[in-house]
């Protein structure tokens, strides 16, 4: 079974990232938020709505999901059609259309690809293009899987930055990844899967910095974690998963340091 | 000990303009890979890494059409000179994509197709199928359709279908991006320690460092076609870090933390690329 026994609750304004190994059932469990996959057994609704009495379509309104592959969701001549073709079967009028299309390929730094064809940019922009088809309707829930694979690490800050920028206007953003040093920087709540199974829920510094759970999902502990879980005979706190808190806290230590040793000489 | 060993790769002034393309993307290309060596190359998206990879078999230009200028030798041959279907014996290509390169209806057949195109024995075919599936850890997906596999799973099958051919080198495009944390580690295990057992050239394209950066001797830096550093990868780290971090490189946490802390006067060593050596430096500082 790809999922058994999964309860998980999701609220507007929510940053969630579900965890595990390749198989683990991460992207099976997404599937069922908006409806492409219904439950055989059990129970999924949406804003109260049971997932097997509502129509994909009307799903989606509500729960956008950007796949891991973008080539598999990009059919259009231009990036910026692209952007607009569901907004446009969704109902919208025209200007609206144009107006939200210039402002998501503007907001996530694709502007000046609105008129070429998605499949002459590189895999983290068509990446970029398949998010901004999603965010453009604006559906209350954000489903990204694996958003991070492909992008360079300034692309990843500015993905974390409208992540965050989403939550604040009150949207639930869920990712399924396995970049556990992303998850490290965001700290969201992490849903941690192993063979079908939620194996644990908590927030990221509490999971990521736990032996046994990392074991438990075939993940790897984040460096700042493996760093403090060593260091932890000096008085550190172990659930160090940033490098911002970590640099904090050596930094403190280290001026402590300095100073008795200037006193005692 | 650097010195002793055969070039495998060798390129002077290599040029490439993709067809349709205004820029070059790969523009006065200086570098000698040397057999055995495990070299990461990085840059930003579109500095022409894969594009430089895409000319170690032969991709370029007989697939992706442009214009090529300078010399590029692999095992002492000129590419030019040879087909693909030569330079897929000596250079074995794991896509960024793995759904690119599986076709067969099984794992299995799919990793015996390129050594059954060699011409070799039963017996022969059936000991490399066999040894190329378990060392990238496949044993368990052979009677599987590639399509049913996760992106991971796939991944390993691409790499055990290349091996099968036994290249001198092997050419890692973004191996890690799909996988999840563990078996990246586990197939960049597998990878060096083929290189240390066989001796095979191992090139890894990747944005990040933190993985490859412990088993990678030498990191090529790429920006804008040009070969911006290349170097040991704790005296380039040390160095460049700057640079390299203006470019989008994801580098490992601990180095990032260390310049932090270095920019306050806290700390005065060398970037640390893993984290023991970073344990080991704290520890001593905050021992006293």
């Amino acid at each position: 079974m790809a999922l058994s026994s999964v309860d998980l609750k999701i609220d507007s304004g929510d940053f969630l990232a579900i965890m595990g190994e390749n198989g683990a059932g991460k992207t099976t469990l997404a599937k069922q938020l908006n409806g492409l996959l219904k439950p055989r057994l059990g129970r999924v609704t949406v804003d109260g709505h049971d997932t097997t009495k509502k129509s994909v379509a009307q799903l989606s309104r509500k729960v956008g999901i950007v796949f891991q592959n973008p080539d598999h969701l990009l059919f259009s001549e231009t990036v910026r059609e692209e952007v607009g073709f569901a907004l446009k079967n969704f109902g919208f009028e025209p200007g609206v259309v144009v107006k939200q299309v210039e402002r998501t390929l503007e907001s996530l730094d694709l502007a000046h690809y609105a008129d070429t064809s998605p499949f002459l940019l590189s895999g983290g922009e068509r990446k970029r293009v398949a998010l901004a088809a999603v965010l453009a309707w604006e559906p209350d829930y954000l489903i990204l899987d694996e958003p991070t694979i492909g992008q360079d690490y300034q692309q990843k800050e500015r993905l974390r930055n409208f992540i965050l920028q989403l939550n604040s206007q009150g949207k639930a953003v869920v990712m399924v990844t396995h970049d556990v040093e992303f998850v490290a920087e965001c700290n969201p709540k992490v849903v941690l899967m192993s063979k079908g199974q939620i194996v644990a829920q908590g927030r990221a510094d509490e999971v990521l910095s736990d032996d046994g759970l990392i074991e438990k999902a075939s993940l790897v502990k984040p460096q700042m974690a493996k760093l403090f879980s060593q260091l932890a005979g000096f008085g550190f706190p172990r659930d160090v998963v940033d490098v911002h808190r970590a640099k904090m806290l050596l930094a403190e230590k280290l001026s402590e340091v300095r100073v008795r040793v200037a006193q005692s000489s | 000990m650097a010195g002793t060993q055969e070039e495998i790769v060798a390129a002077h002034g290599l040029g490439f303009q993709y067809a349709g393309s205004n820029v070059k993307a790969l523009d006065d290309v200086n570098i000698v890979i040397r057999q055995g060596e495990f070299l990461l190359l990085t840059g930003p998206s579109g500095c022409g890494k894969t594009t430089l990879c895409r000319c170690l078999n032969g991709l370029i230009p007989n697939f992706h059409p442009g214009e090529m200028s300078g010399e590029l030798l692999v095992d002492g041959v000129s590419v030019a000179a040879e087909t693909t279907s030569e330079l897929s014996r000596k250079v074995g290509y794991v896509f960024q994509n793995p759904e690119n390169q599986l076709f067969a209806l099984t794992v299995e057949k799919d990793v015996a197709f390129g050594p059954e195109n060699l011409g070799l024995t039963r017996d022969e075919i059936r000991d490399r199928v066999d040894w190329a599936m378990d060392t990238a850890g496949t044993v368990a997906l052979k009677d599987l359709a590639p399509y049913e596999l996760s992106g991971g799973q796939q991944q390993r099958v691409a790499l055990a279908g290349v091996l099968a051919m036994k290249p001198s080198v092997i050419v890692l495009d973004e191996p890690t991006s799909f996988l999840d944390p563990r078996t990246a580690e586990e197939v960049m295990a597998a990878v060096d320690s083929l290189r240390r057992e066989n001796g095979i050239t191992v090139i890894v394209v990747e944005h990040r460092l933190d993985l490859v950066g412990r088993y990678a001797e030498r990191i090529v830096v790429m920006d804008h076609g040009k070969i911006v550093a290349d170097g040991k990868v704790e005296d380039v780290l040390d160095s460049e870090f700057d640079r390299l971090s203006g470019l989008g490189i994801g580098l490992p946490k601990v180095s990032v933390l260390w310049s932090l802390l270095k920019r306050d006067g806290l700390v005065n060593e060398r970037l640390p690329t893993h984290v023991e050596s970073a344990v080991k430096m704290l520890s001593e500082r905050l021992r006293d």
